[in-house]
């Protein structure tokens, strides 16, 4: 009788756990499906396989200009972020400070707060300074965002980092730089390009900040959504779409590739530090 | 021994460290020779470590002064210090392989590559590791991390290598290895070695001299023999070996002698070169009397200057020792006897009346 039930409900959660992979993957498996598909209406059924779609992005000149500020604010928000993420990394590894727990979590704030609220007290809050919105506001809020994410990815780095590690090579008469940069950098250098790669990637999809604090120049995501009004260049979009997600998978994989040699590097097991992607 | 020198090569003054209100190191004064072995031992949590590091450099004296090789160590960061250590944990580079490891050191010196290479394949020979270079960290078993952790200070040719705890890691059979091995180094080098341990043992083989720390706090500083032997109290006496305490009474002085009753052995007399200087006589109330030092006489045995009665209550067999507890008249807990076995005699079973033989000279009176 119990494990009648048990099995019962065993199924109930396969088809559970299905629904889900289907209501979250579907629209993402639509995407490519019509960034190759030679119509120019997105419905069912196909009608055949072309690449036409991704020619037309090749030819578009306003896209070149959103990817190319796209990379910018991409790379820019990446090494700042990484730069910032790794001292609050270090500190909250190797120092101890009153109220540093409160402090912590104050940083990792913006991971749960709303990005509609973050965006509207940013532009409120550079209105009233009278700064000017251009591509350097909208990394602005990149960095602000994407801190929190590069300090999780960076504390396990910095977390397994045996103190003694440093103590012998100042020990053995290195400078405090030198040991910096033979020790400790190499140690942590996988969870850096690991903390790199993901703070591009949120940079490079994120929309709703890119909106509301850019200037004239659009990076892609609000590229795309202008694009969006026009139902005849909707198969491009698409394709764009695609490109866009194949680039970020890869790169989110490549992230946690990174970081779990960071972990092996050190000796740990990476499950142990907490898997993050 | 005799020939070790006496130049001095660290000199530790008044050394206190305070964590907060938690007064970890209260007042450290020793002198540390050229050449020597020399071991800080104690119970976890006596200021060992602490004060390993501060001689490193890690750490900073609340007060006092530290002086290495005639110079004063304030403000002298760890890395330009006379000294180098091999950690607890080994602190072996990860990412490096064994010769990098090794080499680090010298890299910072601007060392020229070839040197670099020969030196570094001098030291991991001294440490029996010779062909390794090439090996990665992550390959090593805990014994060869130790070697390398050890050549990675060697090759520094520091005045003074600092050892932490550095054969906790390793069971029992490679330990013993180790500390005959590390002793051997030590000595054909001449360096000056400081270990950290809290095993009596590792210190009492190793070690030329030997400061037995309690609390923060040197209780003794001697060598092993005299540390064993005339221990200055009654917790020094029982973190090294084992010793029997007896309650006892000083009855009388007169002409070097020093008359003592001790309730379960008996009355004696002791010369006064046994009595330590300073011993308030009123204040005695215990002498101690290492368990080899009290005999079961047996039909035949050598007679000893002085025997008591006892009952065996349980025994030990050791294999080559066995350990007897006896109870003395006069005195409430029972005494450890060592005897060594030898063929053709048997183990007393317990209930057995036995006659207790012991000498005079074997007491040992406490401060
Ligand atoms: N950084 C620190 N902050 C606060 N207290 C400390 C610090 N370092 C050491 N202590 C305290 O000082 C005391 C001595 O520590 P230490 O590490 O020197 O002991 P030890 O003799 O090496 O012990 P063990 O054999 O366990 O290694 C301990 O009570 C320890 O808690
Ligand atoms: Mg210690």
């Amino acid at each position: 009788m119990k494990s009648a039930l048990k099995g019962l409900s065993a199924k109930w959660l396969a088809l559970y756990a299905v629904a889900y992979m289907v209501f979250l993957y579907a629209p993402v498996i639509l995407l490519p499906m019509f960034a190759f598909n030679d119509a120019t209406i997105i419905s069912f059924p196909l009608t055949g396989f072309t690449t036409q779609w991704f020619d037309v992005l090749w030819q578009t000149e306003s896209l070149h200009g959103a990817v190319r500020n796209s990379l910018v604010v991409g790379l820019s928000s990446a090494v700042l972020s990484t730069i910032l993420g790794a001292c609050a990394a270090r500190a909250a590894a190797r120092y101890r400070f009153p109220a540093k727990r409160g402090i912590m979590s104050f940083i990792m704030l913006p991971l749960v707060l709303p990005e509609i609220i973050v965006a509207v007290a940013l532009l409120v809050l550079l209105m009233q300074l009278g700064m000017p919105l251009s591509l350097a506001t909208v990394v602005l809020g990149h960095v602000l965002i994407c801190t929190p994410f590069s300090i999780v990815i960076l504390n396990s780095a910095f977390q397994g980092l045996d103190q003694s590690l440093e103590e012998a090579s100042y020990d053995l008469g290195e400078s405090r730089w030198g040991t910096f940069r033979r020790v400790v950098l190499p140690l942590v250098m996988p969870g850096v390009v690991s903390s790199l790669l993901i703070t591009f990637t949120i940079s490079l999809d994120e929309f709703i900040i890119a909106f509301f604090l850019t200037g004239t120049e659009v990076t892609l995501p609000v590229y795309i959504w202008s694009q969006l009004r026009f139902p005849g260049k909707l198969p491009s979009v698409m394709a764009l779409g695609t490109i866009l997600l194949a680039l970020s998978v890869l790169l989110l994989i490549l992230a946690e590739w990174f970081r779990r040699r960071a972990a092996r590097k050190q000796g740990i097991e990476a499950s142990a530090t907490g898997g993050f992607a | 021994m005799a020939s070790l020198s006496t130049k001095p090569i660290i000199d530790l003054a008044g050394v206190t460290k305070t964590f907060g209100s938690f007064q970890a190191l209260k007042g450290i004064n020793a002198t540390i020779h050229e050449s020597e072995f020399f071991s800080l031992l104690g119970p976890s949590g006596c200021g060992k470590t602490t004060l390993l590091r501060m001689i490193a450099g890690f750490e900073t004296p609340t007060d006092g002064t530290i002086v290495i090789a005639g110079e004063d160590m304030a403000g002298v960061p760890a890395n330009r210090r006379p000294t180098n250590m091999v950690f607890q944990s080994y602190a072996i580079f990860p990412h490096l392989c064994v010769a990098e490891n090794v080499g680090y050191g010298l890299k910072t010196r601007k060392t020229p590559k070839a040197e670099i290479a020969r030196e570094v394949e001098q030291a991991l020979q001294m440490v029996d590791l010779g062909g390794l270079g090439s090996r990665a960290a992550h390959e090593l078993s805990g014994g060869q991390r130790q070697r390398v952790a050890l050549a990675r200070a060697l090759v520094m040719k520091p005045k003074v290598v600092l050892l932490d705890e550095p054969l906790s890691a390793l069971d029992k059979q490679l330990r013993d290895q180790m500390q005959v091995e590390l002793r051997q180094l030590q000595q054909r080098l001449g360096i000056t070695f400081i270990l950290v341990t809290h095993d009596q043992e590792e210190a009492l083989t190793m070690s030329d001299r030997i400061a037995v720390m309690f609390d923060g706090r040197i209780a003794q500083l001697a060598s092993p023999e005299e540390l064993y032997r005339r221990p200055v109290d009654r917790r020094v006496a029982s973190f090294i070996g084992v010793m029997n305490f007896l309650d006892a009474r000083a009855t009388g002085r007169m002409n070097g002698h020093l008359a003592l009753d001790i309730p379960a052995l008996g009355s004696i007399e002791l010369s006064s070169a046994q009595v330590p200087e300073g011993l308030d006589l009123r204040n005695l109330e215990t002498i101690g009397i290492r368990p080899e030092m009290l005999t079961i006489l047996f039909e035949g045995s050598e007679q000893t200057e002085h025997v008591a009665r006892g009952e065996v209550t349980g025994t030990a067999y050791y294999g080559d020792m066995t350990y007897y507890s006896v109870r003395l008249p006069g005195h409430a807990e029972d005494v450890t006897i060592s005897m060594r076995n030898t063929a053709g005699r048997s183990i007393v079973p317990p209930g057995s009346e036995v006659p207790v033989g012991w000498g005079a000279d074997s007491i040992v009176l406490f401060q």
